[in-house]
């Protein structure tokens, strides 16, 4: 029941991701990095406690991603998360942090995300709370060596109370990761003292199996995901990596989705 | 307790240097406020933070040789109510971190207290890499950051506390070695936005900041001889800029003298508001520029560029004859 209910909110999301990006078709959005990344957000939604818990999106372009699934969960309003890219709105392309739209970190630039994550789950830590500070990073922002300076603060102080989770598209702006900087990230993650565990990221039993082992241990849970998931025309395909989604690719889109 | 300020404690500190006032500040503080945390990029000893790491284990965090990481973590625990003080040199908490400088303090408004240190010439030999010559320019354009800037150590600690008392980030810029030129003879009150007289004269502003005020009274006594008055401001917040003795001088002739680039520190603050004011003045800007020069002892380097108070005094008598 759990389990259905997760996929049907992640449908839901997805289909509002196509529904919003349609919206602002004249300045567009980033679409594909949003629909690899919608069942880790559902996810790790469903295991969020607002009381003790945070959610760092440090991979800002995927905010599209990140109101949606905000909205399954009612963190925001239906009515606030149509207003994604307003001028001058609070749910821009890529997150920002107000006083009312409950987005507790401000992101669009890579490789920050790790360090403040290290720093509120440090604090938890000392203050002797309960809680996870989830921090969701693209495979394309690891390329970004602060990370790696937060993965040894992490290690080094044991923070086990962050979860580290990965959307590995093996893709990034370019194109295809492996013909950019072919990284390991298994091997990397293991490499600087990481328990890590690898997961179909389009699978939220997967995705949430993982998060309940990664309690504990400094653990990176790498999710292999598809750019674009859920239509044909946009996985794998970086076209859709930030691109103004017309009315008719839009109807084809969500058709795809509805009877996927 | 905060320490008891009288003369004594002024020698003390002023033999301790910048960085030791800062390290006993920091103690007074983290005492006053049990939410003080102490971060150093590798720094502990050269900050002056070794008596807070042995007194306040717990609050005390080395990040390693990561700047970047160190604000992040910092606006991490800032934003979860503790209040940081992030120690490295001035080049590498403003150029290395530029950025997350930007992003948490600038653009989340994170209650991170960032102290750079060595700024200007304090490095002597470790050379240009370690100098701080543009730390204010690097900055000073990012919202919410108060920028301060104390001229002698009394200065420094009331720094240290007026950055605890402000709700948001700062960046404290301490320069000078050992033996820190005493400015301030007796106690006296620091507010944000706010700057000091310390010499009265007619004919020349001059407003100065970090050493450069030290520097700036000994010129105004040099000068005192040739029957020339200067008025020397000491600029402790650089930002917000106090334009309030600038409007009222009644004379032309202007000058800002910093161990900082000529270029986006206190000379193009004064200069932008002499401008949008529409103020009938000249001014001279003292400070680094041109090419980096061979690095050299503390005094040497002010000699070098010409920021020594006889090269300073020269260039003023020139600028206003």
């Amino acid at each position: 029941m759990e389990s259905i209910n997760l996929k049907q909110k992640s449908k839901d999301a997805r289909l509002s991701i196509l529904r919003l990006a349609n919206k602002s078709q004249k300045v567009g959005a980033h679409i594909a990095p949003s629909l690899s990344i919608v069942e880790i957000l559902t996810s790790v939604f469903s295991k969020y406690d607002r009381m003790f818990d945070a959610v760092v999106l440090s991979k800002g372009h995927a905010g599209l991603a990140l109101y949606s699934a905000m909205q399954q969960y009612n963190l925001i309003s239906k009515e606030q998360l149509d207003t994604f890219e307003d001028n001058g709105g609070e749910f821009p392309g890529q997150p920002t942090k107000t006083s009312t739209n409950a987005v507790i970190y401000s992101s669009g630039s890579l490789g920050l995300g790790l360090s403040y994550a290290a720093g509120l789950a440090y604090a938890k830590k000392s203050k002797r709370e309960n809680g996870t500070i989830f921090v969701i990073l693209g495979n394309g922002e690891m390329d970004e060596g602060t990370n790696y300076e937060a993965l040894m603060f992490i290690k080094y102080h044991n923070l086990s109370n962050i979860c580290i989770i990965i959307d590995d598209n093996s893709m990034q702006s370019d194109g295809e990761t492996s013909k950019i900087i072919d990284l390991d990230l298994n091997r990397v993650c293991k490499g600087f003292g990481f328990n890590v565990i690898e997961c179909n990221g389009h699978n939220e039993d997967e995705i949430c199996n993982s998060i309940d082992l990664s309690k504990n241990e400094c653990t990176v849970i790498i999710c292999k995901t598809i750019k674009g998931k859920g239509v044909s025309f946009m996985e794998n395909n970086n076209e859709w990596h930030h691109n103004n989604l017309k009315d008719e690719q839009y109807e084809l889109a969500k058709n795809e989705v509805l009877n996927a | 307790m905060p320490s008891l300020i009288d003369k004594r404690t002024i020698r003390t500190w002023s033999m301790l240097g910048q960085r030791g006032t800062f390290g006993v500040s920091l103690l007074d503080v983290a005492e006053q406020n049990a939410n003080v945390y102490g971060i150093t990029a590798d720094l502990c000893k050269t900050s002056g933070m070794d008596r807070f790491a042995s007194k306040f284990p717990d609050r005390y965090i080395n990040v390693g040789i990561a700047e970047q990481n160190m604000i992040g973590i910092a606006a991490g625990l800032a934003d979860s109510g503790f209040v940081p003080f992030c120690t490295t040199f001035a080049n590498f908490a403003t150029l290395r971190s530029n950025e997350q400088v930007r992003h948490f303090m600038g653009y989340m408004n994170s209650n991170v207290k960032l102290v750079g240190f060595g700024a200007g010439f304090a490095m002597q030999l470790f050379g240009n890499t370690h100098y701080g010559l543009e730390d204010i320019a690097a900055i000073n354009s990012f919202p919410n950051i108060t920028i301060l800037s104390p001229c002698d150590c009394l200065s420094v600690n009331k720094c240290v506390n007026l950055a605890l008392d402000i709700k948001g980030p700062v960046y404290l810029r301490l320069s000078g070695i050992m033996n820190n030129p005493i400015v301030y003879q007796d106690d006296v009150t620091f507010k944000v936005g706010n700057n000091n007289v310390v010499n009265d004269g007619e004919d020349v502003l001059v407003y100065a900041t970090g050493s450069m005020t030290k520097t700036a009274l000994d010129v105004s006594k040099m000068l005192q001889e040739k029957n020339i008055s200067v008025k020397v401001i000491d600029v402790y917040s650089i930002k917000p800029f106090n334009s309030e003795e600038l409007l009222k001088f009644n004379n032309k002739y202007v000058v800002t003298m910093e161990e900082h680039s000529i270029n986006g520190g206190l000379g193009s603050i004064v200069a932008s508001e002499i401008a949008i004011n529409g103020l009938n003045k000249k001014l001279l800007k003292i400070g680094t520029s041109g090419q980096y020069k061979l690095p050299g002892e503390y005094q040497y380097m002010f000699n070098a560029y010409g920021l020594d108070a006889t090269s300073v005094a020269d260039k003023i008598l020139k600028f206003i004859n």
